[in-house]
């Protein structure tokens, strides 16, 4: 993927297309969006992810221009929007229930928008053509929405809402609709015409795996604030917050007292067992409460100590989940701590080295997982 | 399917012939060559012809005709208008005495809709006549509009409405464009019901005409006040059938689309 | 844009609506004349500030208090209130198990029943009245049948009493009690009853405890529907009752068109309506309800 070569955030010099700048919107009492920052690059996918009411579908509401901020500015491409109406915005968005018209063909959906910038009759029909030939739609011209498949109807929207070329194209749960299968052969069909059309996407979505595949970088949002905006690997790798961590995949959280040693950082999490090394935390206090982050599959198990480990607890096997390729093992430290350790199935499940109630070591390197602060 | 009992078929059956029994029995003697409507004489249609000569009859259905159709285009116009103003336009000043004015006339007496109708035309001078039972009949049924549209508005997904916003309409324009053809079976079917609300009122025609207007319910219950009479049961009949036949086309063409729409939905459903 | 799209149905609404009950308030207020208009006093805005002050030191409440001390009204008050209590609880025995039948049927056949329930009530009222008027009369066809097959030896009388109204009212309003109910048995959830049953309920128990307390709302709505136009009925106690058949609608319409008592007419309609608010916040308040459950 390109994505090395891709990143403009990391460049002081370039210019974001899109800018909030202190926004906070509220509803009555209820505060969606509380001081925000942050900044949107040309051709980026960036994937706006958080619970349901976490504020990201009014962040993208604001941008479509169908609501206000209460305070601060959202600049697009320098230019201050909130003035805009939204049909006068080169911004346009992919509905959540896809909002086809029901009275219209798939053609005249798709040349809706355009119709109204009264663009020439051939010069439409050719983009339509184009957008039909993009979406693979071109034998359900003339058909109307409730004569498609779920999946075809996504593809109008996303033909419908692109037909105009905006600066800016929103994605509202763009495939929440869909079942899973196709939902990920969708989510390719999104890069791939993201790619080849070099818009701005922004996307809301509640579903991390899909954020993680689709995007550029992942706005990781709670109670109408971002807690983190970066890439997918750093955001499982290093999540700046448990809230992070827990909300992207699964988590092991361990909390405990700083220790630093060095050049590395040491918790004491229990009475009697060894502490949890790893890599230093910037301005971590001796005594300090931390939390200790680490994934499941990074973290081995075995029946014998192993030699070579930075961090080895014993434990016993309390319960064993089996999902066919792999296997989640509960294990049991000795002050009551759960851990969630996973394996690869390589060998035949009769032929498991062990069982419920066996005595194992769990062991994992030094920068296997993160320390946070909260 | 679970077999049904005997007493739901008892049930319906009766149901059914009490409902539409005296309406048969009404119909049958529409034909009857006698003078005397109890007894059977023999069939005949000269009721139907002395009804076609009736000049009183033919210019009192032209009037109601007149009235009905004028007063339910205005009624659709204006229960329009107050569905979206129910529905859409949030809160405002009065909001409060506007939904009170939007159902109180549905449940209120028509005797009292149409003397205070009556003694607003009188205290403002007004000739009484076509045009007053016109503003008469465009209150009431209006309100019955606006709760048809607005029941349709409120399933509405508006962000088809943000949609063409965001696809460059302008709010006249989306509503045009998307909004109206969309609703438009709500907006038939409110004007329907305002309609026959209009061809169907005496009461409050009865308060609000003058001298130059009768409309057909005005005739019809001069008449049959005297007792039952044959022109009146070939005038009813006519108007059964023309209702009947109105009903059962339009909920035909209702049920074929239905049937069209779901056949379409589960072919879509297996080529995907 | 919007405020145009509130203002054209508010002023229309307030203009023939809100107004007209205030001219109404106002000559109930007013005294009876032989003029035209037959009552006084009229206000004359154009004799200035003097005029209107004694237009209103003119109105006062005799009207209402005529209508307390003549028995013809309360009694029509309380006889109106008496029929639609016993019609609306007549509906409710005929309705019921119509819609509980139409909710049992096969589902294909539902749609037809649907029809067919809906279909008389966008025939004309009037109609349905009168078609009634041949049946009950004295040599009508009821009376006829009933001597053929030697039931009775002499004609019922029933055309012109109270009962030939509480046919009328049932036969006119049932579409209002079966649609309601309809649409609650309707959404009942036929495990529901097997449950029941299951649990030891006999057939006829699971009715009771299941089916009607499930099926309350749509009986209350339709008890609404048909009660609180029952009680201004004017069409159905002139065709089908008698003389002696006392209900406010009639009254108010022979105070108006026969004694030319507008003031007294007024009055009657004044106090008609606050005997309707009752049932109709009632009315009001549970369909809030329903529609605050359903969501």
């Amino acid at each position: 993927m390109a994505l090395d070569a891709f990143a403009p955030w990391e460049d002081p010099t370039a210019k974001p297309l899109i800018q909030f700048q202190n926004v906070t919107k509220r509803f009555g009492d209820f505060t969606a969006i509380d001081n925000l920052n942050v900044d949107i690059f040309e051709r980026e996918f960036f994937a706006l992810l958080g619970p349901s009411g976490c504020g990201k579908t009014t962040m993208m509401r604001m941008l479509a221009g169908f609501e206000t901020p209460t305070e601060g500015s959202i600049l697009l491409a320098g230019q201050d929007i909130a003035p805009v109406p939204p049909n006068k915005r080169a911004v346009n968005m992919m509905f959540q229930s896809y909002a086809l018209f029901p009275h219209l063909s798939i053609w005249e959906n798709i040349a809706f928008g355009l119709r109204r910038d009264r663009m020439p009759k051939d010069q439409i029909a050719a983009r339509v053509e184009e957008m039909l030939r993009l979406t693979r739609l071109d034998k359900f011209a003339r058909r109307k929405p409730h004569q498609i498949s779920g999946g075809q109807r996504q593809r109008v929207a996303l033909a419908r809402s692109l037909a105009k070329a905006p600066k800016l194209l929103l994605l509202d749960e763009p495939l929440g609709a869909l079942d899973k299968k196709l939902r990920q052969e969708t989510q390719f069909e999104l890069m791939d015409i993201q790619e080849k059309t070099g818009t701005t996407f922004v996307i809301v979505t509640h579903d991390q795996e899909e954020a993680m595949t689709v995007a550029s970088r992942v706005a990781v949002m709670d109670h109408g604030k971002i807690i983190q905006v970066a890439t997918p690997d750093v955001i499982y790798e290093a999540p700046n917050s448990t809230y992070v961590a827990d909300f992207i995949g699964e988590v092991n959280l361990i909390t405990g007292k700083a220790d630093p040693k060095g050049d590395v950082l040491q918790m004491h999490w229990a009475e009697a067992q060894p502490a949890i090394v790893g890599a230093p935390l910037e301005g971590a206090q001796a005594g300090q409460d931390l939390h200790y982050a680490i994934r499941p599959e990074k973290v081995s198990i075995s029946t014998e100590k192993p030699v070579e480990a930075a961090n080895a607890v014993q434990g016993k096997v309390l319960d064993i989940a089996y999902l066919g390729n792999i296997s989640t093992y509960h294990v049991e430290l000795a002050g009551g701590q759960i851990i969630k350790a996973q394996a690869a199935n390589n060998r035949r499940i009769s032929r498991r080295a062990f069982t419920w109630e066996d005595d194992v070591w769990l062991s994992w390197t030094a920068t296997a997982g993160v320390f946070l602060e909260r | 399917m679970r077999q049904m009992s005997w007493f739901n078929v008892t049930s319906l059956t009766l149901g059914f012939v009490f409902l539409y029994l005296p309406m048969v029995i009404l119909i049958i003697f529409s034909f009857n060559e006698s003078k005397l409507v109890t007894v059977w004489a023999g069939f005949s249609t000269k009721w139907y012809g002395e009804l076609i000569n009736n000049r009183a009859f033919l210019d009192a259905a032209w009037v109601t005709l007149k009235v009905a159709f004028i007063s339910s285009t205005l009624a659709t116009v204006l229960g329009t208008m107050a569905a979206i103003v129910m529905v859409r336009a949030g809160r405002f000043r009065g909001r409060t005495l506007f939904s009170g004015m939007i159902y109180a006339p549905m449940v209120m007496p028509e005797v009292i809709t149409g003397l205070s109708l009556l003694l607003l035309f009188i205290s403002l001078g007004m000739d009484r006549g076509v045009f007053t039972i016109v503003l008469a009949h465009t209150t009431f049924s209006m309100c019955y509009v606006s709760v048809v549209v607005s029941s349709r508005l409120v399933s509405f997904d508006q962000s088809l409405e943000e949609a063409a916003l965001d696809l460059g309409c302008t709010p006249v324009e989306a509503f045009r464009l998307v909004t109206l053809p969309i609703i438009a079976p709500a907006v038939i079917s409110g004007w329907l019901l305002a309609f026959t609300l209009s061809l169907d009122d005496l009461v409050i025609a009865s308060f609000t005409s003058g001298p130059s207007a009768t409309t057909l319910p005005m005739k019809i219950w001069s008449s049959v006040r005297l007792g039952v009479s044959p022109e009146i049961n070939a005038l009813s009949t006519i108007m059964i059938l023309v209702v009947t036949i109105g009903v059962v086309t339009a909920s035909l063409i209702n049920k074929r689309n239905v049937v069209r729409q779901r056949r379409d939905e589960a072919a879509a459903a297996k080529s995907a | 844009m919007r405020r145009l799209l509130i203002a054209i149905p508010y002023v229309w609404l307030l203009a023939l609506f809100i107004v007209p009950f205030l001219i109404v308030f106002k000559i109930s207020l007013s005294d009876t004349a032989i003029a035209i208009p037959p009552y006084t006093p009229t206000l004359d805005i154009s004799a200035g500030l003097g005029a209107i002050r004694e237009f209103f030191a003119a109105l006062d409440w005799e009207n209402y208090i005529w209508l307390t001390e003549d028995d013809l009204y309360w009694k029509a008050y309380l006889s109106s209130l008496k029929i639609a209590l016993i019609s609306t609880f007549l509906t409710l025995l005929v309705g019921y198990p119509i819609a509980y039948g139409m909710a049992r049927a096969p589902e294909e056949w539902r749609a037809m029943l649907f029809i067919m329930v809906i279909l008389p009530f966008w025939t004309s009222f009037l109609i349905r009245v009168y078609a009634w008027m041949g049946i009950l009369s004295q040599e009508g066809y009821l009376n006829q049948f009933l001597l053929s097959i030697g039931v009775i030896s002499e004609p019922l009388v029933i055309l012109n009493t109270n009962i030939a109204v509480y046919i009328g009212i049932v036969y006119t309003y049932l579409p209002f009690m079966i649609l309601p109910i309809y649409a609650a048995l309707e959404k009942l959830d036929i495990s529901l009853l097997e449950a029941a049953e299951d649990l030891g309920c006999s057939r006829f128990s699971a009715f009771w405890l299941i089916t009607v307390p499930l099926s309350k709302q749509g009986i209350i709505a339709g008890s609404f529907l048909v009660f609180i136009p029952t009680i201004g009925e004017f069409v159905i106690p002139s065709l089908l009752g008698g003389s002696r058949t006392l209900m406010i609608g009639k009254v108010l319409w022979e105070e108006f068109f026969s004694n030319r008592d507008w003031p007294v007419a007024s009055a009657v309609a004044v106090v008609l309506l606050l005997i309707l608010i009752i049932p109709i916040v009632l009315f009001q308040r549970n369909e809030q309800k329903q529609r605050e459950a359903g969501r």
